[in-house]
């Protein structure tokens, strides 16, 4: 029996039969309960553990058989086309000795820690997300607001460039004076374009009125035009107030708190 | 289009192979672990070569266990799926593949057999014989060795460990089938063990 115990020089002689048993599969629960807790402690005896494996394995390939069937083949590549790759979840829950388990929890750890993490770093990321959207949201409105901006500066410009060409088309003879006003009784603005008006004599101003659904004409304003009879103005109205119509008259300089008749001009608000 | 380029559109496993024809200028067998690389990497023409390799072993195992064709396949194709899902259960620094895939088998098909859930985890079993049968020659020769031996042991210990090993008995149940001391059947096995890997070293 010296050739027995060669191998085991040095590990634990009382385990020396059961670490073969073990590696044939030929031990009790109970008895590889207790090899198991000798194993954690011990790593002669796990390596021969191992060696005894390795004999076992010897056993195992000296089966015989015919070759298996093709179709296991063919079986076999077209399941391995269909299967996800990774880590099968079976496998960890199999019956083990504790100490094997010990690298399945540092793993569990890790995979919750880093489980953990990757929630904070999602949630930050989808908060990071969302405050690029909103930025990039409110990039487009100043970008929006700021070319809409600049093409009312373009008309405004125009409007107002006393370089421009203002050209008044009509069916020919005298050009009549003629206007137009612009007003949102919501917010009270209102904007009077006017042309072709008659230069001013001394100490006159044009006053424009508006003449709201109810009650005595208000003053919207007095102007005086260019030499060339054109006019811009912007005045504001208290907000809220409606209008029925707006008429132009000629007052004394300071402008009169009732207007002056003729009216030069007048329309009716919506017509 | 310069070699690494050319061989980047390659599989896995044929870049490897076309390294090493080109290093060593021979035909010699893919290596098991490029082999295994390969699966990692999740091509299927590596498990094909892995499966041509050791489905005559695994089956033979299962078989021999189960003594049933249809059973031997199943246990067939759960031992390939498995390594196919989890390669990583393998050590490749560690003994040989087909060793272990024999006796990843045979724990299996005990499982089968005696329809239990499985008792030992695949990446538990580390053993630790150093076979070279990756090559088709060599694979041959050293299972007809193997087979020699096991058939020269002394009829009790080569019964007692087939008992154990392909029937799944525990040494209390050979004890009592054989009517044998318990002792005895515990040392037989044992000296059986360390007489294969006497003659084998």
């Amino acid at each position: 029996m010296n050739d027995m115990s060669e191998p085991t020089k040095g590990a634990h002689q009382e385990f020396a039969d059961d670490l073969a048993l073990y590696a044939l599969g030929a031990l009790s629960a109970n008895e590889r309960r207790t090899l198991d807790q000798h194993l954690a402690g011990c790593a002669a005896c796990r390596r021969e553990l191992e060696n005894f494996r390795g004999d076992a394995a010897l056993l195992a390939l000296s089966a015989t058989s015919p070759h298996p069937p093709l179709r296991s083949r063919d079986n076999l590549l077209t399941a391995i086309a269909h299967q996800p790759r990774g880590r099968s979840l079976r496998t960890v829950a199999l019956r083990r000795p504790w100490w094997a388990l010990v690298p399945v929890f540092a793993t569990l750890l890790l995979a919750i820690f880093g489980l953990l993490l990757w929630r904070e770093d999602s949630g930050l990321r989808r908060r990071l997300e969302q405050s690029r959207n909103e930025a990039a949201q409110r990039e487009e409105q100043i970008s929006k607001l700021q070319n809409e901006l600049a093409r009312a500066q373009e008309v405004v410009a125009l409007l107002s460039s006393p370089e421009a060409m203002h050209v008044t088309l009509s069916r020919g003879g005298k050009p009549e004076p003629h206007g137009k006003a612009l007003y949102l009784p919501s917010s009270g603005r209102l904007l009077l374009m006017a042309s072709n008006l008659a230069p001013l004599p001394p100490n006159k101003t044009y006053q424009l009125w508006l003449i709201p659904q109810q009650g005595a004409p208000m003053s919207a304003g007095m102007f005086k035009p260019s030499a060339r009879g054109e006019v811009m103005m912007q005045h504001e109205m208290p907000a809220g107030t409606d209008a029925k119509a707006f008429g132009v008259t000629m007052e004394n300089e300071g402008g009169a708190s009732t207007p002056t008749p003729p009216l030069l001009l007048s329309g009716n608000a919506g017509s | 289009m310069d070699l690494q380029s050319a061989n980047a559109s390659k599989p896995y496993i044929e870049r490897k192979r076309s390294e090493r024809v080109q290093s060593a200028g021979s035909q010699l067998a893919i290596k098991d672990s490029v082999l295994v690389s390969g699966v990692r990497a999740g091509d299927e023409h590596a498990m094909a070569q892995l499966y041509d390799r050791y489905s005559p072993v695994v089956y033979s195992v299962a078989l021999r266990v189960l003594a049933d064709t249809g059973a031997a396949e199943d246990v067939l194709q759960e031992v390939f799926l498995q390594l196919w899902r989890n390669p990583a259960a393998f050590d490749s620094n560690r003994g040989s593949l087909g060793a272990w895939l024999a006796v990843i088998t045979r724990n299996r098909a005990i499982d089968s057999l005696r329809k239990r859930k499985p008792e030992t985890a695949a990446d538990e079993v580390v053993i630790s014989v150093d076979l070279d049968i990756e090559n088709e020659t060599d694979r041959r020769r050293v299972l007809e060795k193997v087979r020699g031996l096991v058939n020269a042991l002394p009829p009790e210990q080569r019964k007692a460990l087939e008992m154990a090993f392909f029937e799944g008995l525990t040494h209390t149940e050979i004890a009592e089938r054989t009517k044998e001391p318990l002792g005895t059947i515990k040392t037989r096995i044992r000296t059986g063990l360390l007489s294969l890997r006497k003659a084998l070293g």
